[in-house]
């Protein structure tokens, strides 16, 4: 098990500025009580990913941190061209 | 630990293999021990299509071992026809725009509540737990 960079809570602050400086062009908005987080997601690097690669990108910027610091991270993406119409 | 001779692996392999749908969950079907494993259930056993289970508690070897093959580091993991269609969130959405019924060969299910639907569905889910 790998230890977290931190051990203090996390924050859907603390959430939202990591997958936007993660996710080029990123918007999240992210919602939680420190343990269980639900994130919506609009980037353009989405645009032509099917939703498993979309999702993957996201869970990429935490890393180890899930299922530990970050207890459960459920997750909505959109394609912000799709979101246009 | 040798990275070549795996059998844990191998046998996680075998199962999505084996079955066109398989669902990896934290507990049973009758017995979810996680509210993302319980939705999860709820929504397949509402398109009514039979599927496999397998619980991850009893070994975290068995979680580890299907992150490692799957690339996804999070539980439920759904499989249709050997390929990771998602966790409980993708599943949720494909299963209120109907994708999912497609998938699995039910597009006549019901789209607008992600519940199980009244009655039994057609075939009861077969379980594989005690498998790996």
């Amino acid at each position: 098990m790998a230890e977290p960079a931190t051990t203090d809570p996390a924050t859907p602050e603390e959430l939202k500025a990591r997958i936007e400086s993660g996710i080029p062009g990123a918007r999240a908005s992210v919602s939680g009580d420190g343990h269980h987080f639900d994130a919506v997601v609009v980037a353009p690097a989405f645009s032509g990913l099917s939703r498993i690669a979309q999702h993957r990108l996201v869970y990429d910027v935490f890393g180890d941190e899930l299922g530990g610091r970050i207890h459960a991270l459920s997750i909505q993406t959109r394609d912000p061209q799709k979101e246009a119409r | 630990m040798t990275e070549s001779q795996n059998p844990l692996r191998a046998s996680i392999q075998e199962a999505i293999t084996d079955n066109p749908v398989i669902l990896f969950m934290k507990g049973t079907p009758d017995q979810p021990m996680c509210g993302f494993s319980a939705r999860t259930v709820g929504i397949l056993q509402a398109v009514g299509r039979p599927f496999a289970a397998v619980d991850v508690l009893p070994d975290p070897r068995i979680r580890q071992e299907l992150s490692a093959l799957s690339n996804w580091p999070t539980i439920p993991q759904l499989f249709v026809d050997g390929e990771l269609v998602g966790g409980c969130d993708i599943v949720t959405e494909m299963y209120q725009s109907g994708e999912l019924q497609q998938a699995l060969g039910a597009e006549d299910a019901p789209v607008d509540e992600p519940a199980p639907a009244p009655g039994a569905p057609e075939a009861p889910p077969l379980s594989i737990e005690n498998r790996l």
